[in-house]
């Protein structure tokens, strides 16, 4: 497991343990590839927001950085048209469900979509899809942070400190497909549910559903 | 469309939360089911989905009791199996109601107004889809296709087939149901009399 291999990415020769995944090798060699469901300590990627695509040589179609191990030899390109469809495609969808607020946002300027945005030209604008205009009531906790679901891009990093790091297994993904949101356990208000407000998963969202208010407002960045 | 603003939807669904909460003699009785029914798994992950149909097909739903009992004996976070059973469209967390309406919104009920006796049943039950109504009479629900497209809208009240369903009929059905319960009322309270 600990051998060392060597690969090519975006013509750039790196080396890496073999059978680590190609995001994180790529994002240690500073190549950026956007993510935003990827967490490095979880063992079986859910690879679902389609962000992280790249074309491997010898691969019929991309393929998603994050579920992909490297192996010696591997040539691997961030950047192919083909590549950046798909990815300019999955970020548009994800935009179509996101309050689009950037100015009122308390994340602006440390949110994920935006430097995605930046790293691959793209515009924080719909044009293509529509808005689903999803108006959900926005919850505030006692004083530490609050929850704006509207703004919410599912990728389940503040379900996963939950439930991997705080262990305490207050929230969680319920419904399917467009309803599909993060919930308590029947659906009531984090302060009656068994959240401890130890407030790590408002340090993992990596857009501006969760925040922090007041004093430690300048806590969370990236 | 209820919620619907010109832009913005507002999205209603209280099928999903535990509207009405069972007794305490009721939670007993459920406890005692799901710790039986969880004798006989493994109390292991892969084993959660069909528990869980074992759970309904006894109690006819999904208590929020008999989820928290499931994820303690699991060990796994309640929120989980919550998740699980709002995810799949066969899991119910509401009780039935004594009589059932489900209207059909297959594509062609849908077209020619299927929505619109959803929403007559809404109004008249004062519920949302998937609800039951708090003297657990009447439950709501949707379903996809039930095979008789030729009389569309379709609603099936308990086992029965309505066809051609406009608003005034949803008020006849229930009309129907009130007429009937009345009755039995009638007739109860004179049996009582007689009792006496």
């Amino acid at each position: 497991m600990s051998k060392t291999i060597t690969l090519t990415i975006d013509d750039r020769k790196v080396t890496a343990p073999e059978g680590e995944k190609l995001l994180w090798v790529a994002l240690e060699n500073d190549i950026y590839i956007p993510n935003l469901c990827a967490i490095k300590e979880e063992g079986r990627p859910s690879a679902s927001c389609r962000l992280c695509f790249v074309h491997v040589e010898g691969l019929p179609a991309p393929v998603t950085s994050c579920t992909q191990a490297v192996r010696e030899g591997m040539v691997v390109k961030t950047r192919t048209p083909q590549v950046d469809r798909l990815v300019r495609t999955a970020f548009e969808l994800l935009l179509s469900d996101h309050r689009l607020k950037c100015s009122t946002c308390p994340q602006n300027r440390s949110c994920e979509l935006q430097k995605i945005a930046r790293a691959r030209g793209l515009k924080l604008k719909l044009k293509r899809f529509k808005s689903l205009g999803k108006e959900y009531p926005l919850y505030e906790s006692p004083g530490l942070f609050t929850f704006d679901r509207s703004r919410c891009v599912l990728c389940g990093r503040c379900v996963w400190v939950d439930h991997e790091v705080a262990k305490v297994g207050a929230i969680g993904f319920a419904r399917r497909g467009l309803k599909r949101m993060v919930t308590t356990f029947g659906n009531i208000d984090l302060d009656a549910s068994s959240c401890t407000e130890c407030g790590l998963c408002v340090k993992a969202c990596p857009v501006g559903a969760l925040n922090f208010t007041g004093e430690q407002s300048s806590e969370k960045d990236g | 469309m209820q919620g619907v603003t010109k832009r913005h939807y507002v999205i209603i669904s209280k099928g999903d939360v535990f509207v009405l909460k069972p007794s305490e003699n009721e939670k007993e009785i459920i406890i005692e089911h799901v710790a039986e029914i969880l004798g006989g798994w493994r109390a292991d992950r892969e084993n959660l989905i069909p528990i869980l149909q074992d759970v309904q097909d006894r109690l006819g739903y999904l208590p929020g009791v008999a989820m928290e009992k499931i994820a303690t004996a699991m060990d796994i976070p309640a929120v989980d199996v919550f998740g699980l059973a709002t995810f799949y469209n066969q899991f119910r967390l509401n009780p039935p109601g004594d009589h059932q309406f489900k209207v059909c919104m297959g594509t062609a009920c849908y077209m020619v107004g299927g929505n619109i006796a959803m929403d007559s049943f809404k109004r008249r039950l004062s519920i949302g889809e998937g609800d039951t109504t708090p003297d657990r009479k009447f439950s709501l629900e949707r379903v996809v296709c039930v095979g008789c497209c030729s009389i569309a809208p379709v609603v099936v009240v308990d086992d029965m087939i309505e066809g051609k369903v406009t608003p005034t009929r949803v008020d006849g059905i229930l009309l129907a149901f009130e007429d009937k319960h009345q009755k039995k009322d009638d007739n109860k309270g004179n049996q009582g009399q007689e009792g006496v």
